[in-house]
Parts: C-alpha cells; structure tokens; sequence
C-alpha cells in the first residue's frame, strides 16, 4: 500500500480475481454439509470430521477478518483480539448454559453444574437475562464492544500507537486470562463451559445442528466482508487508510482521527465477538485458555500469512493456517511447531504482502 | 479447495501419520486391519511436561502387546495426535481420532477441562477413553473409564494419616491449590470431612493460586505465621504442575520442616521431584495409588519394561503411567474377552475385568467406570523416591460421587 | 576438651551408669520396630543420654542403620558395617540387610535426642541445630542439661538459641517460679514459634494467662516491624526477578526498538546452559561447586551467540518493521521452544543450588531473608550495574548511543552500524540468558520457562520508560513492591490483575513511562 492513495484504488484484474476467488470460496464450502450427505463411497463426499472443523475455521475467518480492519485498514494493531472473540464465546456459552436448565447433572432448575458443586446459593448477577437468546445476542456484540469504546478512547486520546498500543491490548487480554481462571469470578474457572444441550430448541449433537451453524457462520463471514468491503470503500474508509499511513497529517488536515479510528476499532471488536458467539456452540467449549496473549498473536499471523490490508488475504490466512495446524497436529505430533514458526518467519521475511501478494505478483 | 485435492489430503495424511505413529509392520500378522489406538495426550504447550511421559506408556504398551502376538491376532498401531494443551483442539482431535481415523479406543487427557472437552464427542460418536488421572470426581460417562483415583482413594485417606498419631495429629490444616476446579473440588471435600471430624473452619486456611505460580514468597510466610498459632499444622497441597517446584523450593528455603509442618500433595509425583533437590524436603508427603518404590512382582516388570522402552536411567514412574498401563490392560483383556474391538461389546467387558496393577493390588472396574485402587502414602526421600509409611490393607472402591458434597444427594441418575 | 569429657562424665554419673548401659541395650532394639516402638525407643534412648546411642541415632536418621533377619541392628559406614550394640565390626550377607526407615514422627523424636545428644559436641554447628532441636521437642526434663550447656556456650548466636529453648523447657515444667521465667524469656524473643508455644500453653495455665498474654503482645509488637521488612523484601526480590527478566529486552527493545518475543526463549535457553554446564562439571572436584558461577558467562556466551545469528540473520531484514519483526520472533520461539522439548525432553530438569544459595539467612534486627532470593536481588543489581556502565564507559556502548540516536550520522564517523546492531542485539540476548540461570534457581526448568515472563518484562520496560535503564529498574521495583502488598488482601491473582491494570491506566496518563526519552519526534 502506499502512502498516498488517498482515492479509491481503480478494479484492478487482481483485486477482481481475489473477489472471484473469495466468491469460490464460498460456494465450495456452502456445498460442504450437502455432499456430507452423499454415500461415503462417493468421491465427493465430504466427511463429518471436516464439515465440523470447517465451520470452525469460518469463524477464525471471522476474527481475522475483524483484525484486518484494525490492522490492516486502521493501523491498529491489536494483540488483545483473542479476548472480544473470548468474550463473545462467553456471552454465547453463558446463554447456552442457561439452557440446559434442569437437565444438568444435580437437577438444579436454575444454577449450571460447576456452581452446583462450588456451593453458590443463587445466581450472580451478572448472569441474569442470558437465558433470552436476543439478550444474549445484544451482550454478544455489546460486551466486546464497550470494551473496545473504552479501550481505544483512553489508548487514542492519549495517542498511544504502534508497539505501545500493542503492549497495552496484550496486557488487557493477559488481565483478563488472569480474571477469568478464577474459580470466584463465577464463570466456571479453568474449566469453562462445557456439554451444552441445545440452541434455539436444536439438540446440538446432531449434523442437523452442525449445519445449521455452519451455515449462519458462513452468511456471517459473507456479511462481515461484505460491510468490511463497503466501509473500507466509502470515504471514510479511505481516511482511515490515510491515517493508517500517517496519522499525524491527517490530524493536521482536520480530521478527527480518534474518533475514526474508534470506530473501526469498535466494529472490529464486535465482529471479533461475533466470531466468538459462532464458535463456542461449534467446539462445544470455552475456557479461559482463549484469552491466551498467545492465541491472539496467532490470529495477528493469519492475518500476516493472507496478507494484511486485504480482506480476502485475511480469510485466506486464517484458512491456510489452520488447515496446516489440523493437519500437521496428526501428521507430525512432534515437529508441527518448527512448520509453523518456520512458516512465520518466512512469510514475514519474504511474503511481505502474505499469500495474496503471491497472486496479485502472478497477475501483474 | 477442490474434491480431488481433498482425497488426497486425506490419503497423505493417514498415509503420514501410519508411517510416523506406527511401529515397525511385523509380517507375521494376518492379513487382518490393524486394531487402531487413539493417543490424545498434549505434545507441546503447557501440559506437555506431564502428559508426554503418558504418551510414551501407551506407545510402550502397543509395541508390547504387539511382541506378545496383539489381541485376536491382530496387530495394534497407535495414532499419536498432538492436542498442543488447547482444550477446543482437544475436542477437535477427539473428533478427527473417532470420525478420521475410526479408532477403537482413545487413551488420553490429563486436565479435567481437556476431559469435559472431549465428553460431549466421545458420547456423541460413542467412542472409548481411558483417563489415567487423579481428579475431582463428579463424572460419570458410559464412554470413559476413569482409571485414577477418585477423592475418596486419595484426598481422604491422606488426611486420616496426617490427623493420626503417625502422620503428627495435625489440628490446623492449610488447603493450598491452583485455582481450577480439581483442588475446589477436593478441597469443598475435605472441608466437609474436616468438619465432620470435629475442625473448625476457623483452623482451616484455604487460599488458590494462579497455573505456573512461581513467587510463593507470601503465601508461605502466610502459612507459617497461620501455623504458630499454638495448634499442629499440616497443609494439604492440590497445586498443579509447574507451580510445585518454586513452591517446594521456597518451603525448604524458608525452613519449613516436615517435622513441624508437613506438607502432603496429590499431584507430585517422581516426575516432579525430579526437577527439585529433595533433600531439604524429606519428609514431607504425597498421596497416591502407586509409588515407583513399591516392591511388587508386577511393579518390577513394568518398571523394566519402561526402561527397555525408553532406554534413560533418568526417566522414572509415576502414578498416571501406572493407571495407564493398568487401564491399557483392562482394555486388551477386555477385547480378548468380548472378541471383537466394538465399543459397545468391550464396555461391557471391561467392567468387572480384573488385573494384577503395579502397585502390588489386584485392582477391579466396577460399574461406575472406576476402579479399586490402594491408597498410599509416601514420604520424600533424599533420593526423590518416596517412603511408603502407609498402605491400605485392600483396594479401596472409587467414590465419584462424593458422600461431602449435599448436592450429590439430588443428582439425577442414569 | 578436658570440659566436654568432664560434662560427659558427669551426664552419665546423673544417670547411673549401670542402669545407663541397660537402658541403652534395653532401648535399642525399638528401632527395629514399627514407627511407634521406634519412636519410643528413640525417646528412651535420648533420656539415656548413652553417648553410645549418638552413631546409632544418627544412622537411623541418615537411613544407614540396616536389620538382619535375626533382628541384629547394624550401622552402615560405606561399605563398612558394626553392631549397633556392641560397636564390633560385622560382615553380614547383602541380601540378609533391609534398610530401616522412619517417619515424620520418628524424626521428631530423632531431632529431641539428638538434640539431648549433641548438645555438648564440639562442632558449633550441631550444637546450634540441636539447641533447635531441644527447642522444638520442649521437655522439662531437659532443663538442668540446657542449664548447664548455656553456662559453657560461648558463641553468641547459640547461646541465644540454648536461652530460647530453655525458657520453653520451664514453661512446661512444673516448676511456678520456672514457668514465669520461661513466659518472660519467650516474651522477649521475636520467634513466631515462641508465640506458638505461649498460645498453647496458654490453655493448661489459666492462672498465668495475664502473663502469657502479655508476653504474646510483646512478640506481636516485634513480629509486626519485621513483617513489614518481609514484605519489603519480598517485594524487591520480585522486583528483582522481573528486573532481571526486562533488563535484556530493555536493550534489544528499549535501546534498537526490536520487539523480540524470543526473549523468554532466550531466558530459558540460559537456565538450559546451566543444566548442562553443571552436569559437565558434575563429580569434579574442584569445580563443581563452583558450577552455577561458572554457568554465568557459559550462559551469556550461549545465548548472545544465538542472538548474533538470529539478528544478521533474520532481524536485520526487518528493522523499521517492529510489528512484523514481533510476529517473526514469534515464529522463532516457537521453534526454539519445541527445539528444546525435544532435545531435552518436556520434563523438568534438575538444577543444584549451592549450599549458600539454601536455606535462610537472618539479616540486622533478626529479618530472615531466603538466601537464593537475596543472592539473586543482589545479583540483578550487579548486571543492572554493569549494563550501565558498558552502555556509558565502553568503546562499544559509545557507538551503541551513537548508532540508536542517529544512525547515517553514525555511519559517516565510521562506525559500523551493521556491526553495531548485531552487537547490541547480541548483548541483549546474553542478558537474557544471564537471566536465566538466575531464574534456574526459582522457578522450573523446562522448555515453558520463558513463557510466563515475556509479558511482564514488556510492561516492565513499557512502564518504566522505553530507553530509560533506570526506569527500567524502578518499574520492576515498583511494581514487585505493590504486588506483595496487595497480595495479602487480593490474593495471588487479583494482586496481579490489579497491577496489570495500574500499569494500563499509568500509561494512558504517560504514554512514554516513567522517565521518557527526551527528544524532539512527534511520534516513536
């Protein structure tokens, strides 16, 4: 990118085929859970085990997606989204532990298991309402979101950028890592939540359930590219480059740079939760161990991987990255962390521009 | 990604990982398929300093069992996966164990949240798991069987022996842990215990640290200073993993003798004495249902089994390689029993089987998927061995669903 | 010598001689007991006072003391062996002895004998260790035997304790006139055990409670000033550790702006030098116990080797790129992590501390301190000392300063800035790794070591001032301080978090830490 496009960039044959290629993308894994039913025999079969962890890999889509328009777009550069799409997935889990209800291990009407066996006498506060699927919904994305409002006013006021901002986002997701593991916050410990029964009236253990969140993760992604497309199109997109590239200038030329770039932070936020929220009932867990400092520097390095300040590269690392990780964990047990971290370094050494500055090298 | 290039995927990957998991083809077999054994233990990240010496058990015990003929005449091959101490991965490699590589038994996990992360799967898919760890109990799934020791054959009896005339009849007692669900868990136990053995709760310390807690410079002098309030004092320790070295160092270095304050543990084993000079510690305590020092028939084969297999003086024995070992064995004489690897034949095998454990007990599978372990508690030595000064004369029978916890009378059944 | 002989005299004249050696005889085959006959026996033994019973006791305690099937006990010398009751050499057959061992209450019996034993030795060091043992094992019958033994002790810190342990010993005699002594005595100490002992006494004396309560005060009032001075300390060693831990990213980050998320790897790549250089050195004579020093500059080299690589390598490709340099190294910990667990194993791997790193020392006005804690605070100020002064007084911190304020201007004097930068780099990562053999001495050694560091050494560096050393030191200072005092009312945890969030909200306020860099950038 450099640092004077200030207009929007003309349709390059590139940029069309990345958008062509995004929408393959789609269609192959829209086609997932109905091949799923064809016979085992069949060449086109696609098995159980990858229409589960693809839906997964559609909702790191998601949080990379999110982090692109941080990083990518705002110059942002998070360390700390691990803990919006945490917060997300324990919005969502909190609903869905309320929904086992009395089918828990104790036959206790109201309090999840872990609280049974801890002692709690009522439930905290703070878990009132989740039983709603809408409230759940709304605290979903409000959660992340106003921590993110909060976060980024102090951060951007103070004009605190770059490596600092990073430290800072790192301390706030290790915070809450630390807050999370402990048993008297209310939210399960280090065990989390886990064994959900149902969502919206489906048993989740059923390929009916599978595909069903299949596919509301996959019409996220689309929407949540859709508005990344749009929003980084309109004008206030291209300022938000502008003060990715040199924040300084933009301020002096009259901008509010703060509250542009809060903004994007916010909605990144929220789509990072909403990852979260799609997640959680596809795994079937969440734990503290999401907010690790370590998972969200991951996730930076899909971002990297794709290639940053694309929204398809952004899709595209998050895939290739942990299709190589589920793979490579079976494969090769022992040496999958030298594939990895040799896969960082080169990429970052070599592959500046990610995966997509493989293609768009091609198509020049 | 297209079809075909799906296909071959998944040819290369089981393709790989046959050749890198499996041990040498022996020719001699029947033409009959391999029987497939799952192994989830985490390679790398937090949890592989304890659960790689698992993993190394069960690939012993398939080379083994291998060089004994396998089970029904076929040939076993493991399939290692590395969880890599993420619990979502967990469920997922469960997942991609049972669906891709149709296993027909999983030995695995180490964490209580590793295990609640793969329940809903191994239910689900109605697989197997052996789970070879002590933990807080409160579970109950047709398709685990727990081969480690429940609170009752473990936290319980450790505390009898430190409220007795030989274990120093301690009246104030600390309960230190991680903070995660197993030390609350047993720790809400033997609260309940301690009271009803006439304790107070104001001679009851109870404090929780963070995993991989490393400055235990206040909690100690905490504990010392709760200790000399003119009652004898003892601490009971459910601190996890890599936390117990900084935290057994900083009890030596700051003075506190086993005479004067001993300190029993149910999750140090061999394995973490080995990173720690113990002779500041002699004296203080774990609890266990097995201890490499046993002087049993069985415990002396196993142990050379284990050395011919990993061929280093250095590595020792512990208690979740001894359950799973004894769970390993269960499960072959299950399927030679049911003669066939189906999940649903061999859970019925399996319970009631009985096998000959290291720890110098026959020990059973009852019905409720656990076993019948002897307690044992063990004294540091200055060699990081342990002493045995208590045994219980009979395996005891697991209690998951424990006696001290009122809730446990609601529970649903079935 | 002539005194020791005429006291042993004159112990075994107060105990009769011929109803001594029976009880010697008498006792003795106890040991080969279970724990209770043990323990009882070894009481008797102790009341004795045989001296006969000291070689025997101290086999039992040693583990050396070995049972034939005949029931004969035996003290085991090397390879040598003698009868625990006639002091004749014997040769009995290997597979015939099984060794004897003991329990935790066995061992409190032990420690009161031995005491009663040792009290009168020669070697200063065991009349101090059974002095607390006498202590702790509070017998009345020990006070004519502490009374004498305080007449004759001359050093000043045993006598001390030889005073402690015979106020305990009349607080349980019979004796009124003793007892009060005793309360006065204890009274006076600042030891918490002596308060234990007041409170329990407290109960069997209710004539005496004004007494003993006020007694109990005047420890509390001692105890309470030396608490504070625990907690201070406890505080700085944290401070030290994480100091210890920042110093060298203060350099690759503070000093070249590299974000390294290796540093923890360096760190416990440090820690594993000095597990290997102590298993080389391990059985020389000379040199083993000197092998933690030596694993010092083993370690730096080592790692500021590694750190050379990694910077020509691959760092140097991406300076003016922090954000992709963090996500390389990133890669390159993973790497070096995994790289570990496989050479080594994942399994913790044992670390010898020297006897001087053991144990607790007591500083002015009675402080106890651990000792490896204390050596590793002293030893984070030397390197932070000498960090300083290789950054201000040496030809290569000259050209350091010189490269990081402006670099062509840097060139064109001639210096190598190429070279520079790998210097420093390489500087920074042997610090790292100086770190680690520090931290080998207090936390585990396994391949997950510098893991849970990395964190809090970039707040440390971030809190005190990017650039600023002495920032750096304070920062880690400041906030191992705040923790430990937090930590009483929060716990372990929420201390933490609390701290975490301090250290977010301080620098919103200051984006540029405690003692920012001067200068004229608008922005870093």
């Amino acid at each position: 990118m450099s640092a004077t496009t200030l207009h929007a960039p003309p349709l390059s044959r590139t940029r069309l085929g990345l958008r062509a290629l995004m929408g393959a993308a789609v269609v192959i894994l829209a086609a997932f859970p109905l091949l799923n039913m064809l016979p085992q025999d069949n060449v086109l079969h696609v098995s159980d085990f990858l229409v589960s962890v693809s839906g997964k890999w559609i909702c790191y889509a998601i949080l990379a997606l999110s982090l692109d328009l941080a990083w990518g777009y705002a110059g942002i550069l998070s360390l700390g989204h691990g803990a919006f799409f945490a917060l997300g997935g324990y919005a969502m889990g909190m609903h869905l532990m309320r929904l086992i209800g009395p089918r828990g291990v104790y036959g206790h009407p109201t309090l999840p298991d872990f609280m049974v066996f801890l002692g709690y006498q009522e439930l905290p506060w703070y878990w009132l309402g989740f039983q709603s699927f809408p409230f759940a919904m709304l605290m979903v994305l409000l959660v992340p979101g106003v921590l993110a409002l909060v976060l980024g006013w102090l951060c951007f006021r103070s004009r605190i950028t770059g490596v600092y901002l990073s430290i800072i986002t790192q301390a706030m997701t290790y915070a809450l890592m630390l807050a999370f593991f402990r048993n008297d916050m209310g939210f399960g410990g280090n065990n989390g939540f886990t064994d959900f029964k149902e969502l919206l009236g489906m048993p989740l253990n059923t390929g009916a359930a599978r595909a069903t969140l299949f596919y509301a993760s996959l019409l996220t992604l689309v929407g949540c590219y859709l508005f990344c497309l749009w929003m980084t199109g309109t004008k206030y997109g291209r300022v938000l480059t502008a003060i990715r590239d040199a924040e300084n200038r933009v301020r002096f030329l009259g901008y509010d740079t703060t509250s542009h770039k809060l903004f994007a932070f916010v909605a990144s936020a929220m789509m990072a939760g909403l990852a979260g929220a799609l997640y959680v009932p596809q795994v079937g867990i969440i734990n503290p161990g999401e907010f690790s400092p370590g998972n969200s520097i991951e996730a930076v390095i899909w971002v990297a991987v794709g290639g940053r300040g694309t929204l398809v590269g952004a899709v595209l690392g998050a895939f290739s990255v942990n299709g190589l990780k589920t793979w490579l964990t079976s494969a090769a047990p022992d040496l999958w962390l030298f594939v990895l971290g040799a896969l960082f370094v080169a990429v970052t050494l070599f592959l500046p521009k990610g995966l997509v500055g493989l293609i768009q090298g091609r198509g020049k | 990604m297209t079809e075909t290039n799906k296909i071959t995927r998944r040819a290369a990957l089981l393709g790989l990982s046959t050749a890198l998991a499996a041990p040498a083809f022996r020719p001699s077999f029947a033409q009959a398929a391999p029987i497939k054994v799952g192994v989830l233990h985490s390679l790398s990240g937090t949890m592989a300093i304890s659960e790689t010496a698992l993993r190394d058990t069960v690939l012993m015990m398939v080379e083994h069992q291998n060089s004994k003929g396998g089970i029904l005449g076929r040939r076993l091959e493991a399939v290692v996966v590395d969880p890599a101490s993420n619990w979502p991965l967990f469920a997922e490699k469960a997942r991609e164990l049972l669906q891709v590589h149709r296993v027909d038994v999983t030995f695995g996990c180490w964490t209580s949240v590793s295990r609640k992360s793969v329940l809903p799967v191994f239910e689900e898919l109605n697989g197997m798991l052996f789970y070879p760890v002590q933990y807080e109990g409160e579970e109950e799934s047709k398709n685990i069987f727990y081969t480690g020791a429940a609170p009752n054959q473990q936290a319980i009896p450790a505390v009898e022996y430190l409220m007795s005339d030989d274990g120093g009849s301690a009246k104030r007692i600390v309960l230190l842990g991680t903070d995660y669900v197993y030390p609350r868990t047993t720790n809400r136990i033997l609260r309940g215990f301690l009271n009803s053995k006439g304790i107070a709760d104001a001679d009851i310390m109870e404090e929780y640290t963070p995993f991989g807690h490393s400055d235990w410079q206040g909690i100690v002098t905490r504990v010392k200073t709760f200790a000399n309030q003119g009652k004898k004092t003892a601490i009971v320790s459910t601190i996890n993993g890599d936390a117990n070295v900084p935290f057994y160092r900083e009890l030596g270095n700051q003075g506190i003798r086993a005479e004067d304050i001993p300190c029993v543990a149910f999750s140090v084993g061999e394995e973490e004495l080995a990173g720690i000079d113990t002779r500041p510690l002699v004296g203080h305590l774990a609890a266990w249902n097995y201890f490499m020092s046993v002087q049993s028939p069985a415990n002396t084969e196993f142990k050379n089994l284990w050395q011919a297999y990993i061929k280093n003086p250095r590595r020792v024995t512990n208690d979740p390689m001894e359950a799973t070992y004894t769970g390993f064995n269960m499960w072959a004489q299950a399927v030679a029993a049911a003669r066939t690897t189906a999940v649903d034949a061999v859970r019925t095998a399996v319970i009631g089987q009985e096998f000959a454990a290291p720890a110098g007990y026959t020990e059973k599978m009852l019905p409720n998927h656990h076993l019948s372990k002897p307690v044992m508690i063990g004294e540091i030595q200055a060699d990081g061995q342990f002493n045995i000064v208590y045994k219980t004369a009979e395996a005891v029978p697991a209690e998951n669903w424990s006696r001290f916890i009122p809730e446990n009378a609601n529970r649903r059944r079935g | 010598m002539t005194r020791i002989i005429a006291l042993l005299l004159l112990m075994a004249a107060a105990a009769l001689p011929a109803r001594a050696q029976d009880a010697f005889l008498d006792a003795l085959p106890g040991l080969g007991g279970n724990f209770t006959a043990q323990a009882e026996a070894v009481d008797r033994l102790g009341a004795a006072g045989d001296p006969r019973a000291l070689p025997v006791l101290r086999a039992l305690s040693d583990g050396r003391l070995v049972k034939l099937s005949d029931g004969t006990l035996l003290v085991r010398d090397g390879a040598a062996f003698t009868n625990a009751a006639t002091g004749a050499a014997a040769t009995p057959a290997e597979a015939d002895t099984q060794r004897i061992s003991i329990n935790n209450r066995v061992r409190v019996a032990l420690r009161g004998a031995l005491g009663r034993l040792q009290i009168i030795s020669p070697d200063a060091g065991e009349r101090l260790a059974a002095a607390e043992g006498i202590f702790r094992s509070r017998s009345a019958d020990n006070v004519g035997l502490l009374e004498t033994a305080l007449a004759r002790e001359t050093v000043p810190r045993i006598r001390d304790q030889i005073a402690l342990a015979l106020a305990v010993s009349r607080l349980v005699s019979a004796d009124p006139a003793a007892k009060m002594a005793g309360i006065t005595a204890l009274g006076g100490s600042a030891s918490p055990e002596a308060r234990s002992l007041l409170l329990e006494s407290r109960a069997a004396n209710p004539d005496l409670a004004g007494q003993i309560d006020a007694a109990i005060a005047d420890i509390d009032r001692r105890l309470a000033i030396r608490r504070v001075a625990e907690t201070a300390f406890q505080g700085l060693s944290l401070g030290s550790v994480l100091l210890l831990a920042a110093l060298g990213l203060a350099v690759t980050f503070g000093v070249m702006g590299v974000i390294n998320m290796a540093h923890g790897e360096f760190v416990m790549l440090g820690a594993y030098t000095t597990v290997i250089v102590q298993d080389l050195l391990r059985g020389h004579p000379t040199l083993a116990p000197w092998s933690l020093p030596l694993a010092i500059p083993a370690a730096f080299l080592v790692t500021a080797a590694i750190g050379a690589a990694m910077e020509r390598g691959l760092v140097r490709h991406l300076y003016g790129r922090p954000l992709e340099t963090l996500l390389m190294t990133f890669g390159v910990g993973m790497m070096i992590q995994q790289a570990v667990r496989l050479v080594f194993g994942a399994q913790n791997r044992e670390v010898i501390s020297p006897p001087w790193m053991q144990g607790t020392m007591l500083l002015p006005f009675d402080i106890p301190v651990t000792a490896n804690r204390l050596w590793i605070l002293c030893f984070s100020l030397v390197v932070f000392l000498l960090i300083v002064a290789a950054i201000r007084f040496t030809r290569f911190g000259l050209e350091m300063r010189a490269v990081t304020q402006r670099r062509p201007i840097a060139a064109a004097m001639g210096i190598r800035t190429g070279r520079v930068d790998a210097l420093t780099f390489a500087f920074g990562s042997g610090i790292a790794g100086i770190a680690g053999v520090a931290l080998s001495q207090i936390d585990n050694v396994s391949p997950n070591l510098g893991t849970g560091y990395i964190i809090d050494s970039f707040l440390v560096v971030v809190f005190g001032g990017v650039g600023s050393l002495a920032g750096t030191l304070i920062a880690a200072f400041g906030l191992g301080v705040i923790n430990k005092m937090l930590e009483p009312w929060a716990g372990a945890v929420l201390a933490k978090v609390f701290v975490l969030v301090a250290v977010m909200v301080f620098i919103q306020r200051r984006p540029r830490g405690l003692f920012p860099q001067k200068g004229r950038a608008a922005e870093a």
